[in-house]
């Protein structure tokens, strides 16, 4: 295993590099387009909030090979592009996080809010300093995991010529040799592990106040 | 007859030749879509069903007795961060271009989200009704199957739901193995450069998906009780915890 | 009847529960344990159905040592009634009711009729059959919380602080069809509770604990309030203990002055309907009557009496018989005659 990694160290590190961006860039965009969406479901009359959450639910049921294969169609991009990567990635986040969003705004709703409301707080002021920090521990709990499932959903763009560490699980296959696989297996793991620890010591900056307080 | 005929002639045709050729459509034969479509059916429920043999008992008694609940939220986080792609490819590399490999990297796929699941709901029964029963006479297992299991019902349920899914998608990959089922129709498309056949494919197994989801949701309307359906935006969930069910309903695919 | 011979329960960490307790419930009668947090009520209970089972000593039955029998049958003629009901959330009212008898193999039919009259007779509306508990308000839950325990019509029930997570006037009446109740069954009741006051107003007798698991006194309501044995007794049955004893004496002998006496005449006058019920004191001529803080009858008690009389303008209580007409006065100095003579016939 050892010479194996020493021998082709360029290689993985690329493709780790390539996971990394192809896992985390989607994350980010997803999040950024669940916001405005969530908190549509749950702010302007409830009726939005099962449709939504239906077409999110539709949505990830999709396996990640076939969305990325049905993108091209739709944007008219070569089949085997990482952009098809990208975007299936960022949908599949969006979805997700769109139901985080929706149920951490829900979870906040309560005496904090109307104190808000009451004091002459404007909507979107109200969004972002009260209510998002009230949800953070939620929102991160779900970046965490469409962190996490993302970083393995990218090994399979590995059949669409964009695959990061997926590139080892393939080359492995064809070749006959499982050094490379387990390497990837556990770099993937791996990564998703410090990505994770990231995000919580992330949560933790943001919100100092749920530091404390836990030693009442 | 090809249906063919029936739709306008836009370069878009060219897209859709695979799926609307009928010579595809017929059982028997190399580019057969309903053999291919019954056997991923097949082998997903099949490898969902040893899973949850496996995962149900364990998560029964983990969330019964409390003890060892480090296996099972270990192994729903080790699932969730395990490349899915990777061990299927891992495994017939390790023992042949096989089925049996495949399928046992199904099942091992399968199991964390059951047995995440089913401890979380057993966990998340109210504890006045466990000690109701308890205090009614009611024998060990008499609790176990009258009273926590139907409570946790809707938790277990959507543990096996997300395996389905898991299993499902994972399955598509597998064709690259040299498995069979409707991924098949991806990978050969993707060789021939035949992006016809690629699309069909990717339109059928999204189909399948979102079918066995909808079954499987009606499922579980038919099989638990009224009384614990849980109603997600009446409900406060806490602000400190993601709710388990969306966490378990997460899976890699 | 239900024995507790030098039981103790000392728990692993090394916590003494109970110590040494040596107590009798007497058959058919409400026994309350009351105490502070920690003072062992709870796990005295729960030792009676061994879903606590006891470190040393031995709990009776009727002369049965409960540890010689099988620990389900043995629960299965035992009521049990917990502070948040407890009720299955996935099953019926109906079949939340009758889940001893079909436990004990009772036919689904015959055990939900006979579930259908318990709800009746908890005074709930047999339209909520159907219904599962998540539909309840928490004082209906708690009404088929007590349906249920008494589904196999056990002769003993255990009641763990049933009417705590309800609010206070939801409370009040539960405790009110409580005692209707035991007055139409007359179980054996061990009932916990941490309010001194529920355990007055229900207990037959009153056991209140002290904390590490001791009996402080043992004794009847009156008892308890006429003579606490210790300061925590007395601390703990808190002020006005005297006034609170008054609603044990009986209003029936009290001697009340006519009513015509203060229908006429000057000051506060009692303003009567065409039929001689009261409707309120006209005081200093004005022609609207101030409404009754209410009236008492016979069968009322010297507590609400002396409330009433204190409460009104003129200083008097006005009872009512049964169909409620006045038919007597009580001003407060007559009240404190009473309260004399009652001393003076104890003394003898």
């Amino acid at each position: 295993m050892i010479t194996y990694v020493r021998n082709n160290y360029p290689d993985i590190v690329s493709d780790l590099v390539q996971h990394l961006w192809l896992a985390l860039i989607p994350v980010a965009l997803g999040a950024l387009l669940a916001l405005p969406i969530g908190y549509l479901a749950v702010r302007k009359g409830r009726r939005l909030y099962q449709p939504i959450i239906n077409v999110g639910a539709i949505l990830y049921s999709i396996p990640s090979l076939a969305l990325f294969l049905m993108i091209p169609v739709i944007i008219g991009v070569g089949y085997l592009s990482p952009l098809n990567v990208l975007i299936g990635l960022t949908l599949y986040s969006m979805a997700l996080l769109t139901r985080t969003v929706a149920d951490a705004l829900v979870s906040v709703e309560g005496e904090a809010t109307q104190a808000a409301a009451a004091m002459g707080y404007r909507p979107i002021a109200q969004l972002v300093g009260v209510e998002l920090p009230m949800a953070a521990p939620v929102l991160f709990a779900g970046l965490r995991v469409a962190t996490v499932a993302n970083i393995s959903l990218v090994s399979v763009g590995a059949l669409v010529g964009a695959g990061g560490l997926g590139n080892l699980f393939t080359g492995g296959f064809q070749l006959g040799f499982i050094e490379p696989i387990i390497v990837g297996i556990v770099l993937s793991m791996l990564l998703a592990a410090l990505c994770d620890v990231a995000l919580v010591l992330l949560q933790r900056q943001l919100t100092p106040w749920t530091r404390t307080g836990a030693r009442a | 007859m090809s249906l063919a005929l029936l739709v306008p002639p836009t370069p878009m045709i060219n897209y859709f030749g695979y799926l609307f050729d009928g010579a595809n459509w017929t059982f028997g034969g190399d580019s057969s879509i309903p053999d291919r479509l019954l056997q991923h059916i097949f082998y997903t429920l099949a490898a969902l069903l040893i899973g949850a043999l496996i995962a149900l008992p364990i998560g029964l008694l983990i969330g019964h007795t409390g003890k060892g609940a480090f296996i099972a939220i270990g192994l729903g986080n080790l699932g969730r961060s395990l490349p899915t792609f990777g061990l299927v490819l891992l495994l017939v590399t390790m023992f042949g271009v096989y089925i049996w490999p495949v399928l046992l990297a199904l099942v091992v796929l399968a199991i964390p989200p059951v047995l995440a699941q089913t401890y979380a709901g057993i966990r998340s029964v109210d504890p006045a009704a466990v000690d109701a029963a308890v205090g009614m006479g009611m024998r060990p297992l008499q609790v176990l199957f009258q009273a926590e299991v139907p409570m946790a019902l809707p938790l277990i349920i959507s543990g096996l739901r997300s395996a389905l899914l898991q299993v499902t998608a994972t399955a598509t990959i597998a064709a690259y193995a040299s498995f069979g089922g409707l991924g098949r129709l991806l990978i050969d498309g993707l060789n021939r450069n035949q992006y016809d056949q690629v699309l069909a494919g990717a339109i059928l197994v999204a189909l399948l998906a979102i079918v066995l989801d909808y079954l499987s949701a009606a499922i579980e309307r038919a099989v638990v009780s009224p009384g614990v359906r849980q109603r997600s935006t009446r409900r406060r969930t806490r602000a400190s915890t993601q709710t388990p069910a969306q966490e378990g309903a997460v899976s890699s695919r | 009847m239900i024995t507790f011979d030098q039981v103790t329960k000392a728990f692993p960490g090394g916590t003494v529960a109970v110590d040494d307790l040596t107590l009798e419930l007497p058959t058919g009668q409400i026994t309350v344990f009351v105490g502070p947090s920690g003072c062992g009520k709870t796990t005295s209970l729960r030792m009676i159905n061994r879903t606590i089972e006891p470190t040393s000593g031995t709990i009776a039955i009727d002369g049965e040592d409960v540890s010689t029998q099988d620990a389900a049958l043995l629960r299965r003629k035992i009521g049990y009634v917990i502070q948040h009901a407890g009720l299955f959330p996935h099953r019926t009212i109906i079949d939340n009711i009758a889940t001893v008898p079909l436990l004990n193999g009772v036919n689904k039919k015959q055990a939900r009729e006979e579930a259908m009259q318990l709800l009746a007779r908890v005074g709930l509306d047999e339209s909520l059959a159907r219904r599962y508990p998540s539909q309840l308000s928490g004082g209906q839950q708690q009404r088929v919380g007590v349906a249920r325990a008494l589904a196999a019509d056990p002769p003993v029930m255990l009641m763990d602080e049933p009417f705590s997570a309800v609010d206070p006037i939801v409370r009040d009446g539960l405790q009110k069809e409580f005692l209707r109740l035991q007055a139409e069954l007359g179980k054996t009741i061990a009932f916990v509770t941490h309010d001194i006051d529920e355990a007055i107003k229900l207990g037959d007798t009153v056991a209140i604990f002290r904390v590490g698991g001791h009996l402080a006194q043992v004794g009847t309501p009156q008892q308890l309030l006429d003579d606490p044995a210790d300061e925590f007794v007395a601390d703990f049955i808190g002020r006005d203990r005297g006034f609170r004893g008054l609603s044990f004496v009986g209003a029936d002998k009290l001697e009340v002055e006519p009513v015509a006496s203060y229908v006429d005449g000057g000051g506060a006058r009692l303003v009567l309907d065409d039929d001689g019920r009261p409707l309120g004191w006209s005081v200093d001529g004005s022609p609207s009557p101030q409404p009754l803080a209410g009236t008492f009858t016979t069968q009322d008690n010297l507590r609400l009496v002396t409330d009433l009389a204190i409460s009104s303008p003129a200083g008097v209580a006005v009872r009512v018989d049964v169909s409620g007409v006045a038919d007597g006065v009580v001003p407060h100095e007559a009240i404190a005659r009473h309260l004399t003579e009652l001393r003076r016939e104890s003394k003898r």
